[in-house]
């Protein structure tokens, strides 16, 4: 058995039997990220159904002007509330939360409808609260529709069509599929996939490293005949192994976790059959290298166990920003991204988990570019151990 | 045999090692002896490879350390100054960790632990997890692995410290029955009595110079108080005046 092999088995087994890392890599990931998952997708569509089905509250000032509005609202499932009538006062209202929406009916709203005049109402409403956005365009709407619908009486008593006022009609035609609804809430799930893996390698790799380090291990081991080359890379290729361990869990969770929040009942399909999560598995393998190699690097540099944790602690986050940013700036997949690592696995499983086709330079770039920045990564961290100052 | 040529080492501004030859022979324990940060760590850490001299050269049976690190240090068991074993593996693994490492395996490998478990009177650690070892117990794990590749010679950086009067006692012992075997043995201390009890031959050093050398009955009787520890500090001082 070669120098890199005999390092690899001797950290896998020092660190099979610690409980530290077997919890974090084969537990608290592979089960804490999807049950979180679950659980926060599961509220996401909870929330989203029941603020669809619960009657919106409007506060509504000067009501009395307006009879035949507030009956259509009433009619339309709105729970009126009376408010006070002036615009300072209903400023305040919203401001304070006294209610979220508060719909004003100024004087003379009554008089200037009669007369065939515009007439105006004024709807308050707070943009920085973000749950009172859903809110605000149902009640904009619903006014909206009334007034439609008083068009629609004047033009009839005057034996005119409403179709004169309606040069075009817009119809939306909804042409996602039932999987490509479901990614609205998948979206995170590759953040998850690759958080749970990268935490799989951290406590080996600090412990390859940092740990030997302080524990005094590493200066014998230095006096072996072995090249800096076979230590590093016996010590990579096991933080890979439990990387690869945390994943395969980590997705066998998912897949056996996600159907139970029963999305075809809410119009959407889990594409994340044993088929799909096999590919996601072998998407990630390239990142679960490249990962391995930058916990050791990272680990490398430190001088202490704890230093270590930081830092790995911090790292955590730089492989999931280009999800981040994925998400923000909403970035549909093209061969040009596919040169970014973690961004690429993310973009690739959000096209299985739509059931849209791959293409094979896609996965190839992916791939390549990801195990070209691995083995950099790699290198970098042998250099750090031919230098004599690793002894620290 | 070891034999360090005119080693010198800086670390920035300080010279931790001026310049240190010595030879170590075969069948002979060899001290290398000295006050606190006189150098004996950095000298024996550019013997055995961790850090590359700024000047001289270390050989190993004649093969240069720096040339030919993987030749030279095959046939150098070493133990480091608070050498730290794996808490999780047991004694055996620790050791045949080293032993593979070396290019050991199987029922050779195996044969080899067993024979160094005797010599060690390792008896039950063996098979004990090492975590939660006492110092003594850890010093010869550590030592059991320097030594499983059988190597010629050894180096051993204050393998006293920390160690009970019994440890010491069985250390000493365990010193000597090497010696008897043919092994050459560099070790290093800061502790006279136990350098005048072991050493065949002794260089002292201090800020990074050979103040004096000699068997310990020479480097006594060189001073008028014909004590080892008299020639210690006579050596030091003059050195320092040098």
């Amino acid at each position: 058995m070669s120098a890199l092999w005999t390092v690899f088995a001797k950290e896998v087994v020092e660190n099979l039997r610690d409980r530290r890392t077997v919890l974090s890599a084969l537990v608290l990931g592979p089960l804490g990220a999807p049950l979180l998952f679950s659980l926060m997708m599961h509220l996401g569509i909870e929330r989203g159904r029941e603020h669809d089905e619960r009657p919106l509250e409007l506060a509504v000032a000067g009501r009395e002007q307006a009879p035949n509005l507030v009956a259509f609202l009433q009619g339309h499932g709105v729970h009126v509330v009376a408010a006070p009538g002036d615009s300072a006062g209903a400023t305040e209202t919203v401001r304070r939360h006294g209610a979220r929406l508060v719909l004003v009916i100024p004087d003379g709203y009554a008089a200037r409808l009669r007369s065939g005049q515009p007439s105006r109402v004024l709807l308050y409403a707070d943009s920085s609260d973000t749950g009172a956005g859903a809110d605000h365009a149902r009640a904009a709407s619903l006014v909206a529709a009334y007034s439609g619908q008083v068009a629609y009486w004047r033009l009839a008593a005057r034996g005119l069509s409403q179709d004169i006022t309606q040069p075009i009609v817009v119809d939306d035609i909804d042409v996602s599929t039932p999987a490509a609804r479901a990614t609205v809430y998948l979206g995170m799930l590759s953040y998850f996939i690759v958080f749970a893996t990268l935490m799989g390698g951290l406590y080996v790799a600090i412990d390859a490293t940092a740990g030997e380090r302080e524990r005094g291990s590493l200066e014998p081991l230095l006096t072996v005949p072995v090249t800096r080359r076979a230590l590093v890379g016996g010590k990579i290729l096991a933080a890979a192994l439990y990387m690869a361990l945390s994943l395969g869990l980590t997705i066998t969770t998912f897949s056996l976790a996600l159907p139970l929040l029963h999305l075809d009942a809410y119009g959407m399909m889990l594409n994340l059959g044993p088929r799909v999560a096999l590919s996601i598995y072998a998407l990630m393998l390239p990142f679960v290298l490249m990962g391995a190699a930058l916990l050791t690097l990272v680990a490398s540099f430190t001088r202490s166990y704890r230093e270590a944790q930081s830092w790995l602690g911090a790292l955590l986050l730089v492989p999931t920003m280009p999800i981040m940013f994925a998400a923000i700036y909403q970035l549909a997949p093209r061969l040009l991204l596919m040169w970014v690592p973690s961004l690429s696995q993310h973009l690739l499983i959000q096209s299985l988990l739509r059931a849209e086709p791959i293409g094979a330079s896609s996965v190839a770039l992916s791939a390549g570019c990801t195990l070209a920045l691995g083995a950099l990564l790699a290198r970098a961290a042998i250099a750090l151990y031919e230098r004599e100052r690793i002894l620290g | 045999m070891i034999e360090l040529q005119g080693l010198a080492k800086r670390f920035g501004p300080l010279a931790a090692v001026r310049n240190v030859s010595l030879i170590a022979t075969d069948g002979r324990v060899t001290g290398l002896l000295g006050p606190n940060g006189a150098g004996k760590s950095t000298t024996l850490r550019l013997l055995y490879g961790v850090q590359r001299p700024d000047a001289g050269r270390a050989l190993v049976d004649g093969i240069d350390v720096a040339t030919e690190p993987a030749r030279a240090l095959a046939r150098l068991g070493v133990l480091p100054h608070n050498a730290g074993l794996y808490p999780h593996l047991t004694a055996r693994e620790n050791i045949r960790y080293y032993g593979a490492l070396q290019g050991l395996a199987g029922a050779v490998l195996e044969r080899r632990i067993d024979a160094l478990a005797e010599l060690l009177e390792l008896g039950p650690l063996l098979a004990r997890r090492t975590k939660g070892f006492s110092q003594g117990e850890r010093v010869k794990i550590a030592l059991a692995r320097a030594l499983v590749h059988e190597p010629k010679n050894l180096v051993l950086d204050e393998p006293t410290n920390g160690l009970d009067v019994l440890a010491t006692r069985n250390l000493r012992a365990l010193i000597l029955r090497l010696k008897d075997a043919g092994h050459c043995i560099l070790f290093t201390s800061h502790v006279m009595q136990e350098v005048a009890a072991l050493c065949d031959e002794i260089t002292i050093i201090g800020q990074g110079l050979v103040v004096a050398r000699g068997t310990p009955a020479e480097l006594a009787n060189a001073v008028a108080g014909g004590s080892l520890e008299d020639a210690f500090v006579a050596a030091l001082v003059a050195g320092e005046a040098g």
